[in-house]
């Protein structure tokens, strides 16, 4: 069994069954310790010591440093300059959320990211079903055709994204019969362009998944269904999309986190955040604003703004999941 | 799979889905294809107005380029680098603590999943800030340990949340065999969870992998002066001029930067996708 510490106190700790894949032979309190006495109370964390260093150090701490600093004075002066810090409360929120700019990003990141889940979702679910129609030689093509758009870093699937939208060079202009359009100079077409590469990288990841759902579902189900004449859409909204639906939550919140913080495509195929920072999400603005003009406090302000969003998401993620009753 | 002919789809529409399926592939590889091609396109046929989707002169001039002009073997070393440290030592660190969560019942294990969980959520593109003041602090910035310090700590999580599945499909019997045996737990633990557990994490050292290559914004943030130390997200932007880009050049670095991810891809592709539906099915 898992908490012996010699040979000699293996029949106690025998009685103790650790492991969470036996949770009906003795259920276990929550958070209570049922391991024997002795040194295996501190081997879990001993265990976990390494993880959770690491953890403090450059995941705990930075957040703190981020809320201390948005409450700070923290510009080049401080920075380098060697002036001291000055506490401001809320005056860089205060500052900001008197932006009209900060609100037009806000918009946006949520709009972009809400376009981007949907079509990812979309695309993703309906090619999971298609790969269950097919047989194996088209279906390896499209997984490995995916795959490979999974695997492309952000960065370089930006360049190359960019360079087939390219208005003097790119094919996609000479198909379409576009002339020199140019992707890049309207806010819309921007973001749409954007949006086309953040889908081609993002859909395997659900595809794949959501595939994998599908094949776990027992054959016999579907095939009582078929036999009792149940129509293909009364198929996937009755049996599978119900029986799918825990792996539904995990893609689907995943994508939202993802797409939320979209920032290389941004970065790179919109030089920046667009002309005049039109194509600007808040992961962009922030780093523009600290980076590039050093208002570090502002800065740091909108990534609070990000976390709590994101952590609003994870809530609601945490509540759906315990709703189901899963053991964690 | 027999789902196809249990739901009864007759034959023409099965070809019709076929064909959509090739269509959709050829569709999805096509900007790759793109990419490779126009890599080994001789300069003039790159800044051709007509944009042929072959080319009858493969020439190696843009991959010259790219590795003289550029520092790109130093480059492409740094990113291999960082990114093999960050894979073996989140698997090894996410490893132990899988095992404390799944193999040990204690007080706050509970609120640790959660927390590795909610852990996972946090924007690290926002720690980017306190980040590059900690690095600063500690004389990291313009060193390759400022990248895979941060690395190492965000891929945790999810490897620990996604260990844990692999970790728990190891029968208990055997560590009481392993036990009765006389092998101490150290042993039992890489002697023989360890090689078991194995799969599971070269499964999830992609993940961690792909992060970390792909990473942009903190080798855009913490390397700021010592250019011997970029990674290759940076040798790429070079090639990016304000009049007029050199295309051929950035394809072609963007080919040498896909390459080792999509042969990782390949080799752990059968693994990642069970591992991936175990992880979610969890």
């Amino acid at each position: 069994m898992t908490t012996h510490t010699s040979p000699l106190k293996a029949a106690p700790a025998g009685a103790a069954g650790a492991g969470g894949a036996t949770p009906a032979a003795r259920p276990p309190r929550r958070g209570r310790s049922v391991s024997p006495r002795g040194h295996s109370g501190w081997t879990p964390w001993l265990y976990l010591l390494p993880a959770l260093v690491l953890l403090a150090g450059l995941l705990v701490y930075p957040i703190y440093q981020l809320g201390l600093i948005s409450f700070l004075e923290y510009t080049q002066a401080q920075v380098s300059g060697g002036e001291p810090t000055t506490f401001q409360g809320f005056g860089n929120y205060a500052t900001l959320f008197n932006d009209s700019q900060f609100w037009q990003v806000l918009l946006a990141t949520v709009l972009f990211a809400a376009a981007c889940v949907i079509s990812t979702l979309a695309v993703g679910c309906a090619l999971a079903v298609l790969l269950t129609r097919i047989r194996a030689l088209p279906r390896l093509a499209l997984m490995m055709a995916a795959l490979g758009a999974w695997a492309t870093p952000a960065i370089t699937g930006s360049t190359v994204w960019v360079f087939l939208f390219d208005p003097d060079f790119g094919p996609v202009n000479k198909v379409l019969g576009l002339g020199d359009f140019s992707w890049t100079y309207g806010r819309y077409s921007a973001f749409a362009l954007v949006l086309l590469e953040v889908l081609w990288c993002s859909f395997p990841f659900v595809m794949v998944t959501v595939y994998a759902g599908i094949r776990a579902i027992p054959t016999e189900v579907l095939e009582a269904a078929s036999l009792d004449g149940a129509s293909q859409w009364r198929i996937w909204r009755t049996i599978m999309a119900p029986m799918l639906k825990p792996i539904l939550i995990v893609v689907t919140i995943q994508s939202i986190i993802w797409d939320f913080k979209v920032f290389t495509q941004i970065y790179v195929m919109t030089n920046g955040g667009g002309i005049a920072g039109q194509n600007l999400v808040l992961n962009v603005y922030a780093y523009q604003k600290a980076f590039a003009s050093s208002q570090y406090s502002l800065g740091s302000a909108i990534g609070v703004v990000m976390l709590v969003i994101l952590l609003a998401v994870t809530l609601v993620y945490l509540r759906l999941v315990r709703r189901q009753g899963e053991e964690l | 799979m027999s789902a196809r002919t249990l739901l009864g789809v007759k034959r023409p529409g099965r070809l019709m889905a076929e064909a959509a399926a090739l269509l959709i592939a050829v569709a999805v590889a096509f900007p790759l294809y793109w990419m490779v091609l126009s890599a080994f396109k001789p300069a003039g046929e790159i800044q051709s107005t007509e944009a042929r989707p072959w080319t009858l002169a493969p020439s190696l001039d843009s991959f010259r380029r790219v590795f003289e002009q550029q520092d790109f073997g130093r480059y492409f070393l740094n990113s291999l680098l960082v990114a093999g440290t960050v894979v073996i030592l989140s698997a090894l660190v996410a490893f132990l603590a899988a095992t404390a969560v799944t193999r040990f019942r204690f007080r706050f294990r509970t609120t640790l999943l959660i927390m590795f969980l909610v852990a996972q959520m946090v924007p690290v593109e926002a720690l980017t800030i306190p980040l590059f003041f900690l690095m600063r602090d500690f004389g990291q910035l313009n060193t390759l340990g400022s990248l895979i310090l941060p690395h190492l700590a965000f891929s945790l999580p999810f490897a620990i949340w996604m260990l844990r599945g692999f970790v728990k499909a190891v029968p208990e019997a055997l560590e009481e065999a392993a036990c009765i045996d006389g092998a101490s737990r150290t042993r039992f633990l890489w002697q023989i969870l360890f090689p078991l557990v194995f799969p599971g994490l070269v499964a999830t050292s992609v993940f961690s992998f792909i992060t970390t290559w792909n990473d942009f914004l903190f080798a855009k943030s913490f390397i700021i002066s010592d250019t011997s130390q970029s990674t290759l997200p940076m040798a790429l932007l070079v090639f990016f001029k304000p009049d007029e880009n050199d295309w051929g050049g950035i394809m072609a670095a963007s080919t040498v930067m896909t390459i080792p991810v999509l042969v990782f891809f390949v080799l752990v592709q059968r693994r990642l996708v069970s591992g991936l539906g175990g992880a979610v099915k969890d």
